[in-house]
């Protein structure tokens, strides 16, 4: 049981910090949004430069092999910055499908795409009806020669409009709710058929609805076996989630320094507003939901590379029950404690309050979670 | 970073586990998976056998008797200790007065009383709360006069747990009067058999016999019995309160209530399933089960970070132990209520060997009321949580 970082994860969390510090202030990401996609393609690269995009995957495929550690150290300084860029939807997710499920031949070609760079990923798995269960796919995936075709609708796709490369989740066999019977499709955003429409979130991130249309994929494009991407698709979002525990962290983090600032400086009635003992304890309160959300982070990241999926799916929903609720504690805690300030769009805790509550819905919102840990028998054997 | 235990310490939880296993007697063991307090004897018992073992104090320095444990083999000590569930060492003894001992008292006094402290030979009781000093604890009044080589002691502490089987008493009394209230404080050992000195029990809400008020009228104490230098009591109460806050989270002793609530919950039947299946009833459980999980994180942060942390002083974030162990403590006796359902009203006398009537309902109903009515002391004993967010707002945010 150890804390703290190698000397590796030391250097690597003091190079993302200092991007983050020189690149990423609100006023500069105000003008990343103003980009094609919503985000800078100058961070992206550089992000490539310091190697963050090549991070999770194996030294043989051209990555840097770090595992969820380093994920973590990624994502929480990413959240921090509140940044926008695809890293979740291109790194995390569909690079967690390529390393989980591609084959040799296809990490040796899409890998060096995603680590260089210069092409963004999306994962294309949500459906409208799915909510949240991960096997709710009715998009079907039709044999035709060697290949498939694929039909369907995909929903919320994260960084689906400024996708290159969409892999996409398709019923090969079974109803519409089955774990089994799941493939997965790499797609080039751009195929005929392929039909998408860019949008933004609340937060400021962008998502796509996305169409397929008889879309044809080569078998050379057919990731892992179709009919068996369930595993692969609930591990790839376990990392998922732990990745944004990581960055919830982060962004309450900020929201909470924020708000102790404010309590110090703000003046009433004479005095600093933070010589007021109800606003201490609320300033405590939300600490106290931020040091346990750090925690059950540690938890989450340590869990995400365990093998076995019950104790891992257990480990996520206990997590992302944490997590959510301290969001939204801290994050509307935060707006209180600005008073009207904190109501304005110009100051940045209302953007963090934002995102937070965007993180609590995806891939289970704490209710989801609480009902599926609950069902699984809690975290402590009888 | 590696937040997994190494083969090592999995090593030593096992070997502990199976300690626990072979030697806990078993009529101990029952009663405190019932709910049940141990009695004086209980704890004796079960110290002893530690303490032939050479594990009754394992935090202490290994010239002392401890174990030269690092920080999560202590841990992981004090968890399987929680979970057996075996009796808690008694604390005042051996994570109170004896470290205070140990780092400021004189050669006399560690040679008289650390051995049997370890032993449990002397049963140690806390005299540090007032009526009119709580959590304002430097507020305190008790007086103790220097005449020729002893101390002449006269005042009141309350709240003394476990004072009505006190062997000896550690206490903070006011032997500069005149001084500011912090300076002016000693810290004095009282033999609780000292003529002039009456304790009289306090009953707790649940009809319990745990604390009490300890009288002193013209109590003669020998000066030997000073800690440490006159007038720098307050030092070493700071010090004792700091390692007091260490195990205040209780995680182990959680972890076991839970599963206990789990076993019962699956025998009792809501109508025609087990209580367990009821889905309001386990995603409450569950919700304690995450915070729980997340403050045993918390807990090993403050543990692995003990390592590099200037001794003596404690980690602030150890305020984050008290405030949310104690919340979860209370959660669960107020879950473990909803179990029993109507069977928490049959009310029993408890006596320390026991119970002495036959209970109405299911015999392991009738401890569950008691303990959720007992443990509102949680969250104002060891300085009441909102004592621990103005430690917070002060000493980590900075308000």
């Amino acid at each position: 049981m150890d804390f703290d970082l190698s000397e590796e994860q030391r250097l690597l969390k003091d190079s993302v910090d200092r991007l983050v510090a020189d690149k990423y202030d609100f006023d500069k990401r105000k003008a990343y949004l103003k980009n094609e996609h919503g985000f800078s393609r100058e961070m992206w690269s550089q992000f490539a430069e310091l190697g963050l995009l090549a991070l999770p995957f194996a030294e043989a495929d051209g990555g840097f092999g770090g595992g969820p550690v380093e994920t973590m150290i990624v994502m929480e300084s990413l959240g921090r910055a509140l940044a926008v860029e695809p890293y979740l939807a291109t790194v995390v997710l569909s690079g967690g499908v390529l390393r989980h499920a591609a084959s040799e031949a296809q990490r040796a070609e899409l890998v060096p795409m995603i680590a260089g760079g210069e092409k963004i990923f999306a994962l294309a798995h949500h459906e409208r009806a799915a909510r949240y269960n991960l096997a709710c796919v009715a998009t079907k995936a039709t044999k035709d020669g060697d290949g498939y075709v694929l039909d369907g609708e995909k929903s919320l796709v994260l960084n689906g409009d400024a996708a290159d490369w969409l892999i996409v989740s398709a019923r090969v066999s079974g109803g519409d709710r089955d774990e089994n019977g799941i493939g997965l499709f790499l797609v080039d955003a751009r195929a005929p058929g392929v039909t998408r429409r860019g949008y933004w979130n609340q937060d400021a991130t962008r998502s796509a609805e996305i169409s397929l249309s008889k879309v044809k994929v080569d078998a050379a494009n057919v990731i892992g076996e179709p009919g068996k991407a369930f595993p692969v698709i609930e591990r790839v979002v376990h990392e998922a989630i732990a990745a944004l525990c990581s960055e919830a962290v982060g962004g309450m983090g900020v929201a909470h320094a924020d708000t102790v600032e404010y309590l110090k400086t703000r003046k009433q009635f004479g005095v600093t507003i933070g010589s007021f003992q109800s606003l201490q304890h609320r300033a405590v309160e939300m600490f106290v939901f931020l040091e346990q959300s750090r925690s059950i982070t540690y938890f989450a990241t340590m869990m995400a590379s365990e093998n076995d999926a019950a104790e891992r799916a257990r480990a996520m929903s206990a997590a992302k029950v944490q997590i959510g609720k301290s969001l939204r504690f801290v994050g509307q805690q935060s707006i209180q404690l600005h008073g009207g300030v904190g109501m304005t769009y110009e100051l940045r805790v209302g953007h963090y309050f934002k995102r937070g509550t965007m993180i609590d819905t995806l891939f289970g919102d704490v209710d989801h979670h609480l009902a599926k840990l609950s069902a699984m028998g809690g975290l402590i054997a009888a | 970073m590696d937040l997994s235990f190494t083969p090592e310490e999995n090593a030593f939880r096992d070997e502990v586990r199976t300690f626990f296993k072979e030697n806990l007697p078993k009529d101990i063991r029952d009663k405190l998976v019932a709910g049940m307090h141990a009695s004086k004897e209980d704890m004796i018992r079960w110290t002893r056998i530690l303490n032939k073992k050479g594990w009754a104090v394992p935090h202490w320095p290994v010239e002392y008797g401890g174990t030269g444990w690092t920080p999560v083999q202590q841990y992981i000590f004090l968890e399987e200790q929680m979970l057996a569930p075996a009796p808690q060492m008694l604390a005042f003894g051996v994570s109170m007065v004896g470290p205070v001992i140990y780092t400021f008292g004189s050669e006399e006094q560690k040679k008289k009383y650390l051995p049997a402290i370890a032993n449990l030979d002397t049963w140690w009781s806390q005299g540090f709360s007032e009526p009119g000093a709580g959590s304002d604890l430097a507020g305190l009044r008790t007086t103790a006069k220097r005449e020729g080589d002893h101390y002449i002691v006269n005042g009141q502490k309350t709240w003394t747990t476990l004072g009505q089987h006190g062997d000896m008493i550690f206490m903070l009394v006011r032997t500069d009067p005149n001084a500011k209230k912090q300076e002016g404080i000693s810290f004095l050992l009282i033999d609780m058999k000292s003529p002039g000195i009456t304790v009289k029990p306090i009953i707790t809400i649940e009809g319990g016999h745990e604390v009490n008020e300890v009288f002193f009228d013209d109590v003669k104490v020998p000066v030997e019995n000073l800690v440490g230098k006159e007038n720098k009591g307050w030092d070493y109460a700071k010090f004792l309160l700091g390692n007091e806050r260490v195990g205040i989270a209780r995680v182990g002793a959680s972890k076991e209530r839970i599963r206990r609530i789990k076993q019962l919950a699956t025998a009792e039947l809501d109508g025609d399933t087990p209580l367990i299946e009821n889905q309001r009833f386990r995603e409450k459980l569950a919700s304690i089960e995450v915070e729980l999980k997340a403050l045993e994180m918390t807990q090993l942060r403050v543990v692995a970070a003990e390592r590099t942390r200037e001794k003596g002083k404690p980690d602030p974030a150890s305020s984050i132990l008290k405030i949310k162990g104690s919340e979860l403590q209370q959660a669960i006796t107020e879950l473990a209520l909803e179990v029993a359902g109507p069977y928490i009203a049959p009310y029993r006398q408890e006596t320390h060997d026991g119970w002495n009537e036959p209970p109405a309902g299911p015999e392991w109903a009738s401890p569950l009321a008691p303990a959720y009515f007992n443990y509102r002391k949680v969250s104002i004993y060891g300085g009441s949580n909102e004592i621990q967010k103005n430690i917070i707002a002060k000493a980590i945010l900075g308000l």
